[in-house]
């Protein structure tokens, strides 16, 4: 093993905000990079086929399923994973919005789903609730109904939280 | 009984537990650690239905010296993992292959890249044997596969005498519905860590969902002493029951490898084996004659319920068991009898997934109840409010209800809040027109037994324990696990809600049995109820001891309660408290003749749902969906409403999008590519309305809820699609293609069928 990774090609590229570089086969799979040489396990996967979003990242700031990106596509980019969301411990607003309003459950696919939030905000700040709905249409969560994640997304956006809107997805009714 | 109505912490939506680490990418599941020197282990498996294994033969071309490979030869203990029927499910196959993907050999290496093609070149000879890949083949018996008689499990339920009463009746209506295997499609993969030593005998870390079942497993299949087995839950991505049996199968094979390998061995199922291997839920098929009098009261069910097992019988009796005492739904009738057959067949294993056979049967009455509406000339809602149970009745095990439940009211709730008879009316009258899209609304109302059934609290006889530190800091021990659901999130609560304490001061000790000790699986709608309340009841326990030493008031203060603790360590050492499951004295139940009072408690539910039909593309989407249910007291409204609202998207799923293919015992699609579960666009805006009413038997009053929301969906969605298109749709899932088939046979609905005529 070690013997023929001495070989590999050096691939550099940018993670989470830091210069890193690996030898490994070009054609390996950037999930596989980012989970066992990078050791970012935050990094999920669920389907090893581009269905399921688990391992989303974000790749010079596009939104892509790591386990159909091989390592070489991701030379000379930035690579931001579910990791470098918070800053100096500090969570970051969509984060905040996923652990306060039910966003998570599993977790399993919550690296991904935030991620997938990130990109759809980063292009749309302020999305109604049918473009957050296609906007994390790539991601799938088993456990939620997406309900609480819409919710979780809606309130990191900017879109004002119209009352009437609101009530459509509100948790709480009794 | 305490007062459970003034709470400060039970009822509040409190953050969830191990969240930060779940947003963070800090969560540690299964496949994020790494052991040193680990190994990684696969699965070669059968690729035939039924067969004597005639020899194997480990193919060219691979270095197989450099593998450890596993036989059932390597074995220690017994080749079996025990469950409900003993010697029944092996851990390897030995000579006799009966479904397809069953494990025969094991193979270990350090590269985990070179275990596929190794897998690949092992070449397994047969001798075929006929296999039967449905109920009706399995009925026939002309093939026995399983016993004597291809039966897995048998149960009879009669109340009343319903031969009797088919001459009363105005009408007989009768009904026969299928549901599909579904996949539970946790998104995190099965896999364990298996670490063996001499010294210390056997450890297992995994993805799971009950360490003591895979505990018991272990201790047969390598013949060692309770103390040499320990299992850990690690961080769970996902279960839904489908991480209910399967794993102990996992953590036999990694170990078989970890002992023979002198080092520990890691087992990661990739998602098509996981589809393909692993349980689902059980097929079915539900045959209902039911007579009614002329006001479309139920005179008399005859019920016929028959599940497609599998293989073996793993979980089937008790699967079998919920399907029946629910199939006759939250109905009051005097006559009624339940008949009940689960079947083997060459298939892997059917298995646990949320519901655990009601949705199943819950599925035949619903859509029954709307045919005997039909029938009796009154409107769907109208036939289940003549019907309904109500406090003093009893169901079809006999059982008295003794909630003050209020179904009529619920009925009302339900369809007030989904402007039911606005719509209803409205649809009517679009669907009259040429537009292709036709809509519908349904309705579906049903119960759903909290806890095991019968007996079986009393058989798990749970044990659960609290501690305290100096600092007044509690820790609670369970084995109950958190995959999602709540559970560190909610017990915290219960502690912290007895203790009067804060969640911050309760922490939940990760599943271990080396440290916790056995509060049963972490399954059936149970952690709650009854984990919830015992550690209720250990919390007040733990202030007894306190008070006990005179170190701690009938009333206390934070303050007080941490320097109880604090003196209590100081002079007597650990602080700890445990409480086991003592089964409520008013419950009676006949485990041979099924009477009685099959749960301590129910969960109702009156669930609503919106359908558009594409009848062009003869595809469905759910538009708006209404979940109102009863659960008792609502720990916390924020993890419950998530809990309905996944469940309701799983029964969507269910209904509509979910199918496993078939081909010769084997599911042919399993990929996520085509196996298609609902995405953000396809689960509607679900709306969950909550009714509360304090049970006796949880913690602070609350119930079981969480396989409920699975149960209703399917019925009240093809009850929908009736409403849209006048057709009675009898299957599910129900895909276009499907739709399109059955309405291909009979392209015009009667018109007296057609919605808003009835």
């Amino acid at each position: 093993m070690s013997a023929a990774k001495m070989h590999w090609p050096e691939i550099r590229f940018k993670v989470n905000g830091s210069e890193r570089s690996v030898s490994v086969p070009p054609m390996k799979r950037l999930l596989d990079v980012l989970r066992e040489d990078l050791e970012l396990t935050g990094v999920k996967e669920g389907c090893g086929e581009g269905e399921c979003g688990s391992c989303s990242v974000l790749l010079d700031g596009v939104l892509v399923n790591s386990c159909l990106v091989p390592a070489l596509q991701a030379s000379g980019c930035e690579v931001l994973t579910v990791e470098g969301l918070a800053t100096n411990g500090a969570l970051a607003h969509i984060q905040q919005k996923f652990l306060e309003l039910g966003g998570t459950q599993c977790g399993i696919c919550t690296p991904g789903m935030m991620l997938a939030a990130e990109s759809l905000l980063k292009n749309n700040p302020k999305p109604d609730l049918d473009e957050i709905r296609e906007g994390l249409a790539g991601n799938l969560c088993r456990c939620t109904g997406y309900m609480r994640i819409i919710d979780a997304v809606r309130h990191a956006s900017q879109k004002p939280l119209l009352a009437e809107e609101q009530a459509e997805i509100d948790a709480v009714r009794r | 009984m305490r007062d459970t109505t003034q709470t400060h912490i039970v009822g509040t939506p409190a953050l969830r537990k191990e969240g930060i680490g779940k947003v963070t990418g800090g969560a540690r599941y299964i496949d994020d650690m790494a052991l040193p020197g680990m190994w990684h282990g696969a699965t070669v498996r059968s690729n035939i239905a039924r067969g004597i294994i005639k020899d194997i033969r480990f193919g060219a071309g691979i270095a197989w010296d450099e593998f450890v490979i596993v036989t059932a030869k390597d074995i220690p203990g017994e080749n079996c993992i025990p469950l409900i029927v003993d010697h029944d499910q092996p851990v390897l196959v030995e000579s006799q292959v009966n479904h397809p993907e069953e494990p025969v050999v094991l193979l270990a290496h350090p590269d985990k890249a070179r275990l596929h093609e190794a897998v690949a070149a092992v070449e397994i000879n047969y001798e075929p044997l006929p296999a039967v890949f449905t109920i009706e083949e399995s009925e026939r018996q002309k093939t026995i596969v399983w016993g004597e008689d291809n039966v897995i499990k048998r149960f009879l339920v009669e109340k009343g005498d319903v031969d009797s009463a088919w001459q009363r009746a105005a009408h007989i209506v009768t009904g026969e519905y299928h549901t599909g295997a579904q996949e539970q499609l946790y998104i995190e993969n099965n896999g364990v860590i298996a670490d063996w030593s001499e010294a210390d005998g056997l450890t297992i870390r995994g993805s799971m969902q009950c360490p003591y079942y895979i505990h018991k497993a272990l201790l047969r299949v390598f013949d060692l002493p309770a103390e040499k087995v320990r299992v850990i839950q690690a961080e769970t991505g996902g279960a839904f029951g489908g991480k209910e049996d399967y794993p102990s199968m996992i953590a036999a094979h990694a170990g078989l490898l970890s002992k023979k390998a002198g080092r520990p061995v890691k087992i990661i199922y990739d998602r098509e084996e996981d589809l393909a291997a692993t349980t689902k839920r059980h097929p079915s098929r539900t045959r209902y004659r039911t007579a009614v009098d002329g006001n479309g009261r139920l005179l008399a069910m005859d019920i016929q319920v028959d599940l497609d097992g599998g293989a073996y019988a793993t979980v089937t009796p008790t699967v079998l068991s919920r399907a029946t005492i629910h199939a006759a739904g939250p109905y009051c009738c005097e006559n009624i009898r339940i008949r009940s057959h689960a079947w083997a067949t060459n298939l892997p294993p059917h298995g646990a997934f949320r519901g655990f056979g009601s949705p199943q049967t819950i599925f035949g009455i619903e859509r029954h109840m709307d045919q005997i509406a039909k029938a009796a000339g009154i409107s769907p809602e109208e036939v289940r409010r003549r019907n309904f149970l109500a406090p003093g009745k009893t169901t079809a095990t006999g059982q008295e209800i003794r909630d003050v439940i209020d179904l009529p009211g619920m009925l009302d709730r339900a369809l007030k809040v989904s402007d039911y008879e606005a719509k209803h009316l409205r649809f009517a009258r679009e669907n009259a027109t040429s537009s292709p899209i036709k809509r519908g609304i349904g309705v579906a109302s049903f119960m759903h037994g909290a806890g095991f059934t019968g007996s079986g609290e009393r058989y798990l006889n749970s044990l659960v324990g609290l501690e305290a530190d100096a600092t007044g800091h509690v820790t609670v021990l369970v084995s109950s696990t958190e995959f999602g659901q709540g559970t560190n999130t909610m017990l915290s609560q219960v502690a912290a809600e007895a203790l009067g304490l804060s969640c911050e001061d309760i922490s939940v000790a990760q599943p271990d049995t080396q440290r916790v000790p056995n509060s049963g699986p972490t399954v059936a709608s149970r952690t709650t109820m009854i984990v919830g309340r015992l550690v209720q009841d250990a919390a007040h326990a733990l202030a007894d001891i306190l008070r006990g030493k005179n170190l701690l008031g009938e009333i206390f203060s934070v303050t007080e309660f941490r320097a109880a603790c604090a003196a209590y360590t100081e002079r007597f050492g650990a602080l700890r408290a445990e409480v086991r499951y003592q089964a409520p004295k008013d419950i009676f139940w006949d485990d041979v003749a099924y009477k009685g009072e099959a749960y301590p408690a129910f969960a109702w539910a009156i669930y609503v749902a919106e359908v558009a039909v594409d009848t062009r593309t003869y595809s469905t989407q759910v538009v708006n969906f209404y979940a109102l249910q009863e659960v008792g007291r609502v720990i916390n409204p924020l993890l419950a409403t998530g809990q309905i609202e996944g469940g309701v998207a799983q029964g969507i799923g269910y209904a509509l999008y979910e199918k496993v293919v078939w081909k010769n015992g084997r599911m042919s699609n399993n990929q996520m590519t085509n196996y298609i579960m609902p995405t953000a666009v396809d689960v509607p805006n679900i709306e969950v309305y909550f009714e509360e009413m304090p049970c006796e038997h949880g913690p602070c009053g609350a119930k079981g809820l969480g396989e409920l929301p699975h149960d209703g969906p399917a019925p009240a969605i093809l009850n929908a699609i009736q409403n849209a298109t006048g057709i009675n749709f009898t299957s599910i899932p129900l895909l276009p293609e499907d739709m399109y088939l059955r309405m291909a046979e009979t392209p015009e609905p009667d018109a007296k069928e057609t919605a808003g005529c009835v």
